[in-house]
């Protein structure tokens, strides 16, 4: 009996020594194999340009021969995959982080890219993610948000986007076609959902407003404590939003973003507030002509000289565990997309990206086309300032006391507090 | 035989045991270890000793999920037993169209949590606008509400499978001595039946405990913690603590919280089982 149990612990261990042996050997094998070419791993956050990442990859490898695998996270799931993939002894070489926060949690593993030729072709040192003098990440994708409007639903109400160019206008503007509503068919703006499909086009891309404000008026780019002196504005402009839409400020709670999608596209209301990334799927229903992007106007600062919300929240991170063949292949892969005809081509046509680098190529998306015409009509684009939220926590919290607000069961005290106090909070347990 | 069992039993077992050592034991302690530290990956660690124990305790949302999921437990526990074991006695009485019934009082099982969850929340939601009353994600009450209905929903099929294998594996004999005795089928049922019963509602109470105890999915989809964390249960609140706060401190945190967490469960269930098994009668 105790004989067996012996053997038996023998053997479990024999076993788990085998299999941490293998891991290592593993690490080393990968590491000769790539003394010849280098591999480059790409773990793609964005789910809707994942086939035309697996097809530029593919022409790379055919152009160089370096294999380049690219996988993409599901939807809403990437700081899980990552996670679980950068403890792999295959770890992805190439991947992202959306801002100084989430490289809160990546810093250790990112390699300082300051002297590596795609830094070199970054168009303004803004888009690059630094720390301590490192370069940690790299913008790829500068994308605008504000108001889409669906012109001709305007026109019939009987005014044009030039009619829109500050709150009060915009406000007028949509109480003026909520009081026609029954007339018109069709009401101001779609439904401000805050099913967690949607609820960060509010959270997030709207609470961006009036922080930006705030930093613009005292002149910071972060702070640890927010004291949100433009939040009355914050309750305007989502009071316009929730009163003058297609449903009940009651039912936003359940409401997701398709449903707002699919209201724009069935012309049941005329705004819908959302970014550039939103253009492919509405230019398969509207030309153009029949579509535009106006800023999302809050009633502060010079809003005659008021752009778009334009930024980014992409940043492309070099894993610095990798092998150093693999981090030259993944950054001369990174250089190739950036600067190669088939990598701007891909980039701009395929992906609709516009690209932050000296090479990139006109886009064909409508409303990045609106941004460069404002910006050079002599318009301040809004930066986009939540990647300095102190964490998804804040935005959640924010989130729930927006949707308990809407439909009448908490007070703008609660968003209040949410905004203001949860901000310190968070920023205290960092 | 015998011989040959208790000369091979190892080779017999080591298959189970080495799945077992790989699949759990091994990564187990990995996880005790890494309630320790703080990290972003598993295999780059650093050591910070017991903080994350003290910061687990002094998460006032971490307390709150705990008595959210004591009182959804009972709550559904309880009920999920008695409303399986009422349709288990209804359909072994021999009435047409059992089979039909078992068939679809157990087929909620087959579904995945999340996809309930995302249709629960659909009807109850509609069911609420249509009152005129705040939706799931606005009122706790009724997210409670709603996840002891999508859980009995799920649930009792299952337990009721078990508890008719139950009824049906206690001999005729003793109900027709019952019977003759002069027994009500109340009495029957309460001191025949039930005694009898108790393997049953050992497994069944042991399932419907912990399966509530760590609900996540349902959790997730239905309410996802809504309002302000006030419907989040306990491996809800674990999840959120791993990925919606930034920083690597929070993993560590998150992990101290699932040790504990684990803890609590075995602490529990192991309670439960003792409990019960002391009422079983041998037949």
């Amino acid at each position: 009996m105790k004989k067996f149990l012996a053997l038996i612990l023998a053997l479990v261990m024999s076993l788990s020594l085998v299999a941490c042996g293998g891991g290592s050997n593993d690490a080393q094998g990968s590491g000769d194999d790539a003394t010849a070419t280098g591999k480059v791993y790409y773990l793609n956050f964005k789910p809707e340009q994942d086939e035309d990442w697996q097809n530029l990859a593919k022409a790379y490898t055919e152009e160089t021969g370096v294999p380049v695998t690219v996988v993409t996270a599901a939807s809403g799931t990437y700081e899980e995959t990552l996670m679980a993939d950068m403890a792999k002894t295959d770890a992805p070489t190439l991947f992202q982080v959306n801002g100084p926060v989430g490289l809160a949690n990546w810093k250790d593993y990112c390699y300082d890219l300051s002297s590596s030729a795609v830094y070199g072709e970054l168009t303004s040192d803004n888009y690059a993610l630094k720390e301590d003098g490192a370069v940690y990440g790299i913008a790829y994708v500068i994308e605008s948000y504000g108001l889409i409007t669906n012109t001709a639903l305007l026109e019939k109400a009987g005014y044009t986007t030039d009619d829109i160019k500050s709150f009060a206008d915009l406000k007028k503007v949509a109480e003026d076609i909520t009081a026609r509503k029954d007339e018109l068919g069709f009401a101001a703006f779609t439904s401000a959902g805050m099913d967690s499909s949607s609820d960060w086009r509010f959270k997030t891309h709207l609470a961006n407003l009036p922080i930006y404000f705030e930093y613009q008026a005292d002149d910071i780019g972060t702070t640890t404590a927010i004291k949100g002196t433009y939040l009355d504005n914050y309750k305007n402009i989502f009071d316009l939003y929730i009163n003058n839409s297609t449903c009940d400020p009651k039912d936003l709670a359940g409401k997701t973003g398709t449903d707002s999608e699919n209201e724009f596209l069935n012309g049941e209301a005329v705004f819908f507030q959302n970014g550039s990334w939103e253009y492919p799927a509405l230019s398969a229903k509207y030309s153009d002509d029949e579509m535009a992007m106006i800023p999302i106007y809050i009633g502060v600062g010079d809003e005659a000289n008021q752009g778009l919300c334009t930024g980014t929240e992409n940043y492309w991170c070099v894993n610095k565990d990798a092998s150093e063949e693999d981090i030259q292949a993944t950054l001369d892969f990174l250089y190739w997309c950036v600067t190669s005809d088939k990598g701007t081509e891909a980039m701009a046509n395929e992906m609709g990206f516009v690209i932050p680098f000296k090479g990139a190529l006109e886009s064909n998306n409508l409303f990045v086309k609106q941004d460069k015409a404002m910006t050079a009509e002599g318009k301040t684009p809004v930066s986009w300032n939540f990647p300095t939220m102190p964490s998804e926590e804040w935005k959640n919290g924010v989130g729930s006391a927006l949707t308990a607000y809407a439909a009448g069961t908490g007070d703008w005290d609660a968003v209040k507090t949410a905004f203001v106090d949860g901000w310190a909070s968070e920023y205290a347990m960092k | 035989m015998q011989k040959n069992i208790r000369k091979y039993w190892p080779i017999f077992l080591l298959p189970t045991l080495a799945a077992f050592l790989l699949g759990f034991v091994i990564p187990f302690c990995q996880g005790l270890y890494l309630s320790l530290c703080k990290f972003t990956t598993i295999n780059k660690a650093t050591f910070v000793g017991f903080s994350n124990y003290v910061k687990a305790f002094q998460d006032e949302l971490f307390a709150n999920a705990f008595w959210f999921t004591a009182k959804f437990t009972v709550v559904s526990t309880i009920l999920i037993n008695i409303l399986a074991l009422a349709i288990a006695l209804l359909l072994t009485r021999g009435i047409k169209g059992t089979t039909p019934f078992r068939t679809v009082f157990f087929m909620p099982n087959l579904i995945g949590g999340i996809v309930l969850g995302y249709i629960w929340q659909i009807l109850l939601n509609c069911v609420l606008s249509l009152l005129g009353k705040p939706l799931l994600a606005l009122n706790a009450t009724y997210g409670y509400w709603g996840l002891i209905i999508l859980m009995c929903w799920q649930q009792i099929g299952y337990m009721m499978i078990i508890y008719i294998a139950g009824l049906q594996s206690i001999p005729n004999d003793y109900i027709e001595a019952a019977y003759i005795d002069g027994a009500t089928p109340w009495q029957t049922f309460w001191k025949v039946k039930l005694p009898n019963l108790m393997p049953s509602i050992t497994i069944c109470l042991f399932l419907t405990l912990t399966n509530s105890f760590k609900l996540f999915d349902q959790n997730l989809a239905l309410t996802g913690g809504e309002p302000a964390h006030a419907s989040e249960m306990l491996a809800l609140n674990i999840y959120q603590t791993f990925y919606v706060r930034s920083g690597p401190q929070w993993k560590g945190i998150g992990q101290a919280k699932a040790v504990l967490f684990c803890i609590l469960v075995i602490a529990i269930s192991s309670l439960q089982l003792k409990l019960t098994k002391s009422k079983e009668v041998q037949q």
